[in-house]
């Protein structure tokens, strides 16, 4: 146990002012001390990839993260997609090709597979594998979430 | 009356997605009540031995720890009780809710810490020093029986089945085929993890508990009988639910804590489980070896098989108690015809973690133990593997058939069902000449490449009743109450269509309420593939019911006779003239001084049984021993789907499951019980990398006649024979005919067996 600092985090464009024991991680704070629980955790060890957030830019697994890191970096998280009732393309698209089930590791891979397409628009397709293979689901088998990123990254290339 | 089918047999979108999309699920995690303490389990980390001591001292000195409780603390609770299959024999074997004086697996509770926050109940259950003296851990399941400790037998009961004379069979059989063959330990492992959160409403004296899943009713009426209690005071709560497979819901020992701790102190008590303790402490299963034997004629015919198997079932029976066993031995037939059948199955106990039931329990192991006796009789007597199946399957015309074993309280009868043609369907779905021809040239030209096929009769849609409420809510939404749960399969939007095509509204206009105790009083929640098959039927009977009663009601309002009334949309009209008036449901409601509703019950005694055929073409890399699966194919008959698409998605995460189980996933232990799978690290689990591309094919062959709609279950088919027809396609880029005996078929294991010669 230790001390708590005091650090802003600002998620989707909110600041939060929190104060965090330096050893708390990214995932809990976003969750517990900031009210954000779409974002969910599924390891605490860095796989399982649940935990997915965009840190300026960057898909970042925060249960690896400790939210004093994040302090003054744009965090963006699953909240933050839709634009008011319109879903993002991402979400639209996990939607229309079944890319979901329970739900549970959804925001994850939408956090992962937006960051990575924002950064790499023209990513070629074994990239994009190798990439959405770093987060775990256990309800689709994968395929209708890879169609699903599919669909997304031409609609966000055609944008 | 009711209008033509809408909805029912149409990919409809799932009602379930937006607000899992948008971040806005309630899964048991999400959900706090202000004041709360958090409850941190203090696990034991010697599989086996006896407890010389707790001390908590240095734990409660930490300023916001409240609490540790050991067994003594809740001595009063009873061992948690059996849900399905509970022998008598069994109940000595219950697991305690704080072990008492003998610890039995790693992870098993010991003592609990009551905090005010998660990490400073971490932080305290590390300063908890629990000694234990170790004793020799028991860690495989021998063939013969020994004693667990001192009072009870590593074999708490044995499972019987079977008919004819088996002896009879052998002495006079032209050939016998023997096997011996094992399923490693491995388990549903949801992404999210096991958790609860309870309070006491002191006021109106209600025990709530947030965070339930699969049986809600179930576990509240255990409750209320663990702590006696009225019924009523107890209430469950299920919100999102981050995969089930078995495991999650059913009743284990930190469910009880929290409700005692709430009760006791008359906090909100939540737990949120870690990762490690999930896998060390949440059910695993399937861990079984088989000596099995057939005996057959020259043709190749089965005339008897004779089965003795040894179910490790960890450290104690939980709520599953002899049902994975049971099922094993009740559905290794399969689709075939076998005149004369034994199996005699040992439960055993090990110093490991506990086990119940995973995905298709009993059929994943008894599938791939049939199925290579299959691909071994071929073998024997050199026939081709889809000749020695279609050769022994159940004929069309022998349906409904009789299997003569008996199983969850019901006897096995095959509805209905077509095997041969659905095998001509998937073997034309996987190009099946063609692919022989592409593999015999690749093998030609060096490539370890090769094919194979499993076949599996499914069950579901178990008993013994369901029973919906459909209401009209004054603005208008109709309401299905239900006491199902969802683990995310699509459990509102099938329901919903069934009831829309009953009732004749839009199907995005119906809400599923399931899992709510408060709502409904009863229900048997959503486990075995059956809330599509016994929810589906009850919600078209209440629905049928509710329309009778909307249409009479709408009459006297309309001044006009039911009978000429229809629903269409959200609007009561009329059909003899189009431009009539018209009523909607929300008007009616609105109207009508008494609520709008009727409820029905569905009973059933037997189970449906869907059924499918699975194919797959492997590559096996040499020097590495890795598999990779190049196509996969799988042809399954539901009966009637309800929502083809959802059909679809349950058979592709359930072949993702199966592919963990067949290549990847086992639960590993030293040789002193110190379980070595504990994180995502070392439990892998299959990637989006070792999924293959899969085609599907959902028939319609044979609807089941034992309700009105046809229905058969979706959830299970998927995995069921995964590891079977993955067994027989490694066997055949290998050139050897019953390599594989043991799952999974790890490249180390691979490697091993390629060493072999």
């Amino acid at each position: 146990m230790s001390d708590k600092s005091a650090i802003t985090l600002t998620i989707n464009g909110h600041d939060h002012k929190i104060e965090v024991e330096p050893r708390r991680t990214l995932a809990d704070t976003i969750r517990e001390d900031c009210g954000q629980t779409g974002t969910h955790i599924g390891c605490e060890h860095g796989i399982c990839g649940t935990c997915t957030v965009i840190v300026d830019g960057e898909p970042v697994r925060s249960c690896l993260m400790f939210a004093v890191q994040a302090a003054g970096k744009k965090i963006r998280t699953v909240e933050g997609l839709a634009t008011g009732d319109t879903l993002h393309v991402m979400q639209q698209a996990f939607m229309d090709n079944h890319g979901l089930q329970c739900g549970f590791c959804t925001p994850g891979f939408l956090m992962l597979a937006v960051g990575v397409l924002e950064r790499e628009p023209n990513i070629s397709d074994d990239d994009l594998l190798d990439v959405l293979s770093s987060n775990l689901c256990r309800c689709t088998g994968y395929q209708n979430i890879i169609k699903a990123v599919r669909a997304a990254a031409k609609a966000m290339r055609g944008k | 009356m009711t209008a033509p089918a809408k909805f029912v047999g149409r990919s409809v979108p799932r009602l379930e997605d937006r607000p899992l999309l948008l971040g806005q699920g309630r899964f048991v995690a999400d959900i706090s009540f202000p004041g709360q303490w958090h409850m941190r389990v203090v696990r034991s980390s010697v599989a086996y031995g006896k407890i010389k001591s707790i001390d908590a001292t240095a734990a409660l000195k930490l300023p916001g720890v409240h609490a540790v409780w050991t067994a003594a603390d809740v001595a009063y609770i009873a061992p948690i009780p059996f849900r399905l299959t509970g022998l008598k024999t069994l109940e000595p074997y219950r697991q305690p809710v704080l072990a008492r004086d003998t610890v039995r697996y790693v992870g098993e509770p010991v003592a609990v810490i009551f905090a005010d926050e998660e990490y400073l109940a971490e932080d305290a259950a590390e300063l908890v020093d629990v000694q234990i003296d170790p004793l020799r851990a028991t860690l495989v399941c021998s063939y013969q029986p020994d004693f667990f400790d001192h009072v009870v037998s590593s074999e708490p009961g044995v499972v019987r089945k079977g008919y004819g004379d088996v002896d009879a069979a052998f002495r006079t059989a032209h050939a016998v085929v023997s096997l011996e063959l094992s399923i490693g330990r491995h388990s549903g492992v949801p992404l999210e993890t096991r958790g609860a959160i309870a309070r006491y409403d002191q006021v109106r004296d209600i025990l709530e508990m947030h965070g339930a899943a699969k049986v809600p009713h179930w576990n509240r009426d255990t409750l209320a009988q663990m702590f006696g209690r009225k019924r009523e005071s107890v209430q469950l709560f299920e919100g999102h639910v981050g995969g089930g497979f078995g495991i999650r819901g059913e009743l284990y020992p930190e469910d009880i804590l929290v409700c005692a701790a709430a009760l006791k102190f008359r906090k909100a008590i939540k737990w949120i489980e870690d990762r490690r303790e999930h896998l060390i402490a949440a059910n695993h299963s399937r861990e079984q070896h088989h000596k099995i034997r057939a005996a057959i004629d020259s043709a190749g015919h089965i005339l008897a098989i004779d089965d003795e198997f040894f179910h490790d079932n960890g450290a104690y029976m939980r709520t599953h108690a002899a049902t994975v066993p049971d099922l094993t031995a009740a559905m290794l037939p399969g689709p075939y015809v076998v005149p004369v059948y034994r199996a005699v199955g040992h439960i055993r106990l090990t110093n490991k973690t506990p086990c119940g039931t995973y995905r298709a329990p009993g059929r994943y192991e008894s599938s791939f133990v049939r199925e290579r006796l299959l691909d071994a009789i071929a073998a024997k007597i050199g026939m081709d593997k889809i000749e020695i199946r279609r050769r022994n399957l159940i004929a069309k015309s022998a349906m409904p058939y009789a299997l003569g074993l008996e199983t969850l309280g019901t006897s096995i009868v095959y509805d209905s069902g077509d095997y041969s043609a659905l095998l001509d369907k998937a073997l034309a779905l996987a190009d099946w000449k063609n692919l022989q021809q592409q593999l015999l040239k690749r093998r030609a030209a060096g490539d370890k490449v090769g094919a194979g096929i499993a076949m599996f009769v499914e069950k579901s849609g178990l008993g013994p009743f369901d029973t919906v409420r459909v209401e009209i809510i004054p603005d208008g939404t109709v309401e299905v109450i239900t006491g199902v749960a969802s683990l995310g399969q699509g459990v509102e939007t099938a329901i919903a269509q069934i009831c829309a095509d009953a009732l004749g509204v839009n199907y995005n206009n119906i809400k599923v309420i399931h899992g709510q105790t408060d709502r409904i009083d009863k229900g048997m929640g959503t486990f075995a593939s059956r809330v599509t098959v016994m929810c589906g039927e009850a919600t078209r009977l209440a629905a049928t019911k509710l329309r009778a009663e909307l249409l009479e009601v709408a009459a006297g309002l309309m001044q006009s006779n039911a009978d000429v009334l229809d629903i269409v949309g959200e609007q009561i009209v009329r059909r003899d003239f189009s431009s009539g008036p018209a009523l909607t449901l929300a008007e009616l409601a609105r109207e009508h001084p008494a609520p709008l509703s009727a409820e029905a019950t569905f009973e059933s005694t037997h189970m449906v049984y869907p059924y499918g055929v699975h194919i797959v073409a492997v590559r096996v890399d040499a020097d590495t021993g890795g598999v990779t699966i190049e196509r996969y194919a799988i042809a399954y008959d539901i009966g009637k789907a309800v929502n083809p698409k959802l059909v679809e998605d349950q058979i592709a995460g359930g072949l993702a499951q199966g592919i963990g189980g067949a290549l990847l996933e086992e639960f590993l232990y030293d040789g002193n019980g110190e379980p070595l799978s504990v994180t995502f690290a070392d439990y892998l689990m299959p990637t989006l990398s070792e999924i293959p591309e899969l085609s599907i094919l959902v028939t319609e062959d044979a609807p089941s006649p034992l309700n009105p709609l046809g229905l058969k279950g979706a959830g299970e088919g998927g995995a069921n024979p995964v590891g079977a027809a993955i067994a027989s396609a490694i066997d055949d880029a290998l050139g050897r005919p019953g390599a594989v005996t043991r799952l999974p078929v790890s490249p180390q294991r691979l490697k091993a067996l390629m060493a072999q010669t």
